[in-house]
C-alpha cells in the first residue's frame, strides 16, 4: 500500500511501468527497486531457503544482505531491493516450494 | 580500464560528501564511488531535523541536508561522481581498486590517498523464527516509507529504544502506520529523552526488560510472542505473551562494513561500543595504512552528525598530507575535532567515548 499523504514528504514518483510477478501482471514506478514495486503490490514473499523453503522477504533493502533475491527476466539471484524495476520485467519468485 | 584520481572515496553518504567538500578548491582530483544510483545515503531517509550547531545543519531535515551536500559536491569540478558503481577489491600488488560500474564495466581505479566511508549494515535478532516476511531492520522501513512512499505495514512493534528505534517509531506514526510497543531489553530507554518523551506523548508505549521470544506465522508475521527479562537478561518465566502484530521492527543496532578495510591490512580491533570490528586511527581519522582514511559508520557506528563531521577532518586531513590544502586547514580540523568531541561528552557519549578510547593510535600523517 502507497503512503498518499505524508506531512514532511512529497514523494515524487517516476514513470508508470507494467512488469509481471509469477504470471500476473502489476504496476510500479520506474524510479523504484523491485522489491518495493512488489510490496507497494502487497507480496512480500520474495523468495524461499535453499535447504528449508521458508519463505523469505525483504530485511535490509539497501543492498547489504542477500534476503531479496530473485529470478529477473531469467537471471537468478538478483538484488530486488537496488535493482530498478523496468517496463516489461518477467520477476519470478526464487527457489519456489513447499514449506517443509 | 584504468582511471587515476588523487583522491578517492568509497561511499557517497554523510561522511564521503563532507569529505569530499572539504576537497573543494584543492585543485587534487576526487572521485566518489557510490553504489546507489544517488548521493545521499541515509541521510535521504531522515525527515527529522538534526541537532547541533549551525554548522552541523541544526534545525534542518536528513534528506535535505543530503540535498545541500549533494548539490555542493555536483557543482564542484575537481570532483567526480560515479553513481550505482560498487568498490569490489583492492588489490595490493598493483595498489588499485576494482570498481564494478552498472554490473557491467570494470575500472582499476589507482589513487593516492583513499577515504573509506561504507557505512554499516543492520544486525538481526537471534529468536525462534526471525526471518519471516514482515522482520525488517529499522532502515528498510526507512527505504520503503520515507524513499518511496510505500506502508512497512499496518501495525508495528519495534525492538529497540535507541535513537534509531525511536525515531523511525516517530516517523512510522508520521506515515500513518500504528506502532503497538517499543520493546526494549535493557532496564532504561536506549535513546534521547528528547526523542523519548515525544513518542511516549504519541501515546507509543515503551516496554523496559522486554524482548522478542518467538515470531509468530507460517508464511509470513502474524504475530509475535513476547517475554519480560531479569536484571540478568533471562526470560522471565510465565511473562510471555502472544501480541497480533503484521511487522516486526528491529532497530537493535548496525555493525561497520568494514571488508576494504581488512584487504588494505589496517590494524583492527573488535570494539563492540563501536558495533564490530573497527580500524585503529589517529585524531586525523588516518588509519594504519598511511594512506587509507576512515570516515562515518564504518569507522565506528555513531550518527549522521559524527559521520560528517569525521568526513570533514578526513578529506581536510587528506589534502593536507598531499600538500594541497587551503590555508585554514588546521584551524577547521581543529574545530571538526571540538565540535566531534563535544558530541561524546557526558552520560549519552560515554560508550562511544569508551568504544574510541580503544582504538585511537598516534599515527604518523
Amino acid at each position: 500500500m502507497r503512503i498518499k499523504e505524508h506531512p514532511i514528504i512529497d514523494f515524487q514518483k517516476g514513470k508508470t511501468v507494467t512488469f509481471t510477478f509469477d504470471g500476473v501482471q502489476y504496476e510500479g514506478f520506474d524510479d523504484e527497486p523491485i522489491a518495493v514495486a512488489l510490496y507497494a503490490n502487497g507480496i512480500k514473499t520474495l523468495s524461499y531457503s535453499l535447504k528449508y523453503h521458508r519463505p523469505r522477504g525483504i530485511f535490509c533493502c539497501i543492498g547489504n544482505c542477500s534476503s531479496c533475491l530473485m529470478k529477473v527476466n531469467g537471471i537468478p539471484n538478483v538484488r530486488t531491493c537496488t535493482q530498478r524495476i523496468e517496463q516489461g520485467m518477467v520477476i519470478e519468485t526464487q527457489g519456489k516450494g513447499a514449506i517443509k | 580500464m584504468r582511471i587515476d584520481c588523487d583522491v578517492l572515496i568509497i561511499g557517497g553518504g554523510p561522511a564521503g560528501l563532507c569529505a569530499a567538500r572539504s576537497l573543494l578548491g584543492t585543485g587534487l582530483k576526487v572521485l566518489i564511488l557510490e553504489r546507489d544510483p544517488f548521493l545521499g545515503g541515509q541521510l535521504l531517509k531522515q525527515t527529522h531535523m538534526f541537532f547541533g550547531s549551525k554548522e552541523q545543519y541544526a534545525g534542518t531535515r536528513g534528506f535535505e541536508i543530503g540535498q545541500i551536500l549533494t548539490r555542493e559536491v555536483q557543482a564542484s569540478p575537481n570532483i567526480t561522481v560515479m553513481l550505482e558503481t560498487v568498490a569490489s577489491g583492492y588489490y595490493p600488488e598493483e595498489n588499485f581498486i576494482l570498481a564494478l560500474e552498472k554490473e557491467k564495466k570494470l575500472y582499476q581505479v589507482y589513487f593516492k590517498k583513499v577515504i573509506v566511508a561504507t557505512g554499516a549494515s543492520e544486525k538481526s535478532l537471534l529468536f525462534e523464527g526471525n526471518d519471516l516476511p514482515g522482520i525488517y531492520g529499522a532502515g528498510a522501513v526507512q527505504t520503503l516509507m520515507n524513499m518511496y512512499g510505500v506502508m512497512p505495514g499496518k501495525d508495528i512493534i519495534m525492538i529497540g529504544s535507541g535513537n534509531i528505534g525511536l525515531i523511525v517509531s516517530y516517523q512510522l506514526l508520521q506515515a500513518g502506520v500504528k506502532v503497538k510497543a517499543i520493546l526494549e531489553a535493557a532496564p532504561t530507554v536506549g535513546g534521547y529523552f528528547v526523542h523519548a518523551a515525544k513518542v511516549s506523548r504519541m501515546g507509543i508505549p515503551i516496554f523496559t526488560q522486554t524482548t522478542v521470544k518467538r515470531a509468530l506465522g507460517r508464511n509470513a508475521l502474524e504475530g509475535v510472542e513476547i517475554v519480560s527479562l531479569d536484571s540478568k537478561w533471562q526470560y522471565v518465566p510465565g511473562t510471555e505473551r502472544k501480541w497480533p502484530c503484521d511487522t516486526l521492527c528491529l532497530a537493535v543496532g548496525l555493525s561497520p562494513m568494514s571488508e576494504l578495510l581488512w584487504q588494505f591490512q589496517c590494524e583492527m580491533r573488535y570494539v563492540s561500543e563501536l558495533g564490530g570490528y573497527v580500524a585503529k586511527r589517529n585524531p586525523f581519522m588516518q588509519t594504519t595504512h598511511p594512506d587509507v582514511y576512515i570516515a562515518g559508520d564504518v569507522s565506528g557506528v555513531e550518527e549522521a552528525s559524527s559521520a560528517m563531521l569525521e568526513g570533514t577532518i578526513a578529506g581536510f586531513a587528506v589534502s593536507k598530507a598531499l600538500h594541497k590544502m587551503l590555508d585554514s586547514v588546521d584551524q577547521v580540523i581543529q574545530n571538526s575535532q571540538t565540535f566531534l568531541d563535544e558530541m561524546h561528552v557526558g552520560t549519552i557519549g560515554e560508550k562511544i567515548r569508551n568504544g574510541l578510547a580503544k582504538v585511537e593510535v598516534d599515527v604518523c600523517l
